[in-house]
């Protein structure tokens, strides 16, 4: 599937390993959060670069304490309108201080991707045939954020701007 | 675009260039959006959300679009556009709503983006008036004005339209969320049936801060607001607020779209474990990023810095004069008229209720006529209510009775703000695709019956809510006569309940007895008045009073007693 980063298409390093199926010690796969829960003793030792999918209920908390043993957070929106995603990032960047890969994962539409970077998201799984102006057009078309943003050094951003009005 | 200057001199929030740059990127955003419905590339599905936050619903027979009124309180000319919209694009009319805003009801599909266009000129728009997000924030109608006003809500209301305001983490909420703020010791927001209802108050110092209260709502499962936290110091305002709705958007039911207000989340998890989690969230959030400066504060306040009054005597010889002249309008200022803080001022109802009219309805003549006395008469601004009324808020006393003729020429006179005729109605079946009856004609019908002023001044105090079906837009269970609207094999019914309180001390009504029909439900409130006249103490007693002492009995009695 075509993976977006930075408004546009990108090469996809990882690949996600089903359940049951072997997980490959030479290149960056993803599992998921319930394998992990059951077979993590087996990633002892591990090498190549490691990441988790959480499902859309699976809230940052549940991955807090393991999270420097992966390289990638993959953050499943069971449906677009299911908005928890955007919290767990957050919770991610800002409470448990995680600074590797977020990926959103399932399904999300271009009219979410300002959201998702904003959210602190680095990169998207979109599905195949994606138009791939529409996501480049997302960080584009709206240019003015009226609250802080992961990366704002200013507290509450826009609205201090107020101070010149006056 | 030429954008129109809102009048100098009005309390209200004047936009700058990057308030203005936004709504015009929204508005081409949402023209591609429908390009990209058109093409294919979104789904009904993804296009639906897209669609509802930018205000259009898709009815019963049409499209309806809802045009956002921050806080109720507009300009004189953004009134006039809105006038100017409903003659070219809709029938010659709007309608006012319970948020304080105005909708359309027959629109065009194809005309939303230049309509979206011509509200852009006057800094208005439509976004977040629907959909799974942070809606617009309520306060009370008389701000800035009311004499028993402790804190300006409108400073922190528009202070939330900025943070909520595409707000990356918290647009696809497990559900809508409306905020209700009031800074006055009586509550005329009726914040406790907000998912988060705030009161604004002072310490011994003198320093702003809040009460929160959450989880209030009507809808199939009504619920009063819990407080969460009695006192919310201003620099933690945003914060706090912000930690609720990270609580909510995680935990929040997504698997039932009737369970996935905060409401059930407070409900379900307890009150105690909710605060808990809020609270956790809220230790870690605090500090310089979230907090709210009060020089921003400060600066924003300015926008809504009282305007220039005249030192008046409070009291008024023209006024007394036309008071003992003009009986019609004596009565209206006894029940249309509040007090003002600024002597020889006063805070004015424009009763959308006529005799038999349609609540909350108002022609474009109407809307122009209000923008001309807005005006003329209060420094170019006014306020919707969420009771579907609209106020003008600093008239002269010299000039209430010029005001009042006027009004009362163009049908916008009616003397029953509070009273049994001023009824809250939601747009019901000749709408709304959800609702199960009509709501319109049975408010028609009541305020027929109740049509004389003085007859409705002898009643006193008593709301009248009518919702169409259990969702309550009509705000039934907290109408002291509350009405729903059910569905019995394809016949109309509507249930009747009573004791329901939308101020402070909240309350949801009880149900009366079975379900009765339209007819019956006129006769059956002409009853329920009846036995309230019959049984009130002092000549004064307020309905709800009356209600509490004598129980329901009498009023059973009366009404179901030829079953």
């Amino acid at each position: 599937m075509p993976l977006i980063e930075n408004g546009r298409i990108g090469e996809d390093a990882w690949s996600f390993i089903p359940d049951g199926e072997p997980v490959p010690n030479d290149r960056p796969v993803i599992i998921s959060f319930e394998r992990w829960q059951a077979e993590r003793d087996s990633f002892e030792g591990r090498n190549a670069r490691l990441g988790v999918r959480l499902k859309s209920g699976t809230l940052a908390g549940a991955i807090a304490e393991d999270l420097d043993r992966f390289s990638l957070v993959a953050v499943e929106f069971a449906k677009f309108r299911d908005g928890r995603g955007f919290s767990t990032a957050r919770e991610l960047r800002e409470r448990y201080g995680y600074t590797g890969e977020i990926r959103a994962v399932g399904h999300v539409i271009p009219d979410q991707y300002l959201f998702l970077v904003r959210t602190g998201f680095t990169s998207v799984e979109a599905p195949e045939g994606t138009n791939q102006e529409s996501w480049a057009n997302a960080l584009k078309e709206i240019t003015i954020a009226f609250q802080p943003s992961l990366d704002d050094t200013q507290p509450l951003s826009l609205l201090r701007r107020k101070l010149k009005v006056g | 675009m030429n954008h129109i200057a809102p009048g100098a001199r009005a309390g209200i929030y004047h936009y700058d260039e990057i308030d203005r740059q936004f709504v015009a990127e929204r508005v081409e955003q949402f023209r591609k959006q429908v390009d990209r419905r058109l093409s294919g590339e979104l789904t009904e599905e993804e296009f639906k959300p897209v669609r509802l936050m930018n205000g259009l619903y898709l009815q019963l027979h049409a499209y309806m679009l809802r045009i956002a009124v921050p806080y109720g309180v507009m300009s004189a000319v953004q009134l006039r556009k809105l006038a100017e919209i409903g003659r070219r694009y809709d029938r010659g009319y709007g309608h006012f709503t319970t948020r304080q805003n105005l909708q359309y009801n027959w629109i065009k599909l194809e005309d939303t983006p230049a309509i979206l266009h011509e509200l852009a000129e006057v800094d208005m728009h439509a976004l977040q008036t629907s959909g799974n997000c942070v809606r617009n924030v309520t306060t009370d109608p008389f701000v800035g004005a009311a004499k028993d006003e402790v804190v300006d809500g409108r400073v922190y209301a528009e202070i939330l339209r900025q943070w909520t305001t595409m707000h990356p983490e918290f647009t696809y909420l497990p559900r809508k969320f409306k905020i209700a703020i009031s800074g006055a010791e009586s509550d005329r927001a009726a914040v406790r049936i907000h998912d988060v209802g705030l009161l604004a108050r002072r310490n011994d110092k003198g320093e702003p801060g809040f009460s929160f209260y959450v989880g209030g709502g009507l809808g199939r499962s009504p619920f009063v607001g819990k407080l969460v936290r009695e006192w919310v110091a201003q620099e933690d305002f945003v914060a706090y607020l912000e930690a609720i709705l990270r609580v909510y958007n995680q935990y929040g039911r997504r698997d039932n779209i009737y369970k996935a207000r905060i409401k059930i989340l407070v409900h379900e998890l307890g009150l105690e474990t909710f605060t808990r989690e809020v609270e956790e969230e809220f230790a870690r959030l605090r500090g310089p990023k979230y907090r709210l400066d009060p020089e921003v504060v400060e600066a924003i306040r300015q926008h809504f810095a009282p305007p220039p009054f005249e030192e008046l005597p409070d009291h008024s010889d023209a006024l007394e004069r036309a008071r003992a002249a003009d009986p019609a309008f004596a009565n209206w200022l006894a029940v249309n008229v509040a007090e003002h803080k600024a002597p020889g001022y006063a805070i004015a109802t424009i009763s959308l209720k006529p005799a038999g009219g349609i609540p909350g309805d108002a022609t474009c003549d109407q809307m122009d006529l209000v923008a001309d006395l807005a005006e003329r008469h209060s420094f170019g601004e006014l306020r919707v209510t969420h009771v579907q009324n609209l106020v003008l808020a600093h008239v002269k006393k010299d000039e209430l009775y010029d005001l009042w003729k006027r009004l009362d020429d163009a049908g916008l006179g009616s003397a029953n703000a509070g009273l049994i005729g001023d009824i809250i109605a939601c747009p019901g079946l000749d709408y709304c695709a959800l609702a199960n009856a009509r709501s319109i004609p049975l408010a028609q019908a009541i305020s027929a019956r109740f049509a004389d002023p003085v007859r409705q001044r002898t009643i006193g105090e008593l709301g009248i809510k009518i919702s169409g079906c259990i969702n309550a837009c009509g705000h039934h269970h907290v109408g002291a006569i509350g009405i729903l609207g059910v569905d019995k094999k394809g016949t109309e019914y509507y249930q009747i309940t009573v004791g329901g309180d939308p101020t402070l001390t909240t309350a949801i009504g009880d149900i009366l007895g079975p379900a009765v029909t339209e007819t019956e439900a006129v006769d059956a409130i002409e009853a329920i008045v009846d036995v309230y006249l019959a049984n009130r103490r002092d000549g004064a007693e307020r309905f709800v009073d009356t209600l509490a002492r004598v129980g329901h009995a009498p009023f059973k009695e009366r009404i179901y007693a030829a079953d």
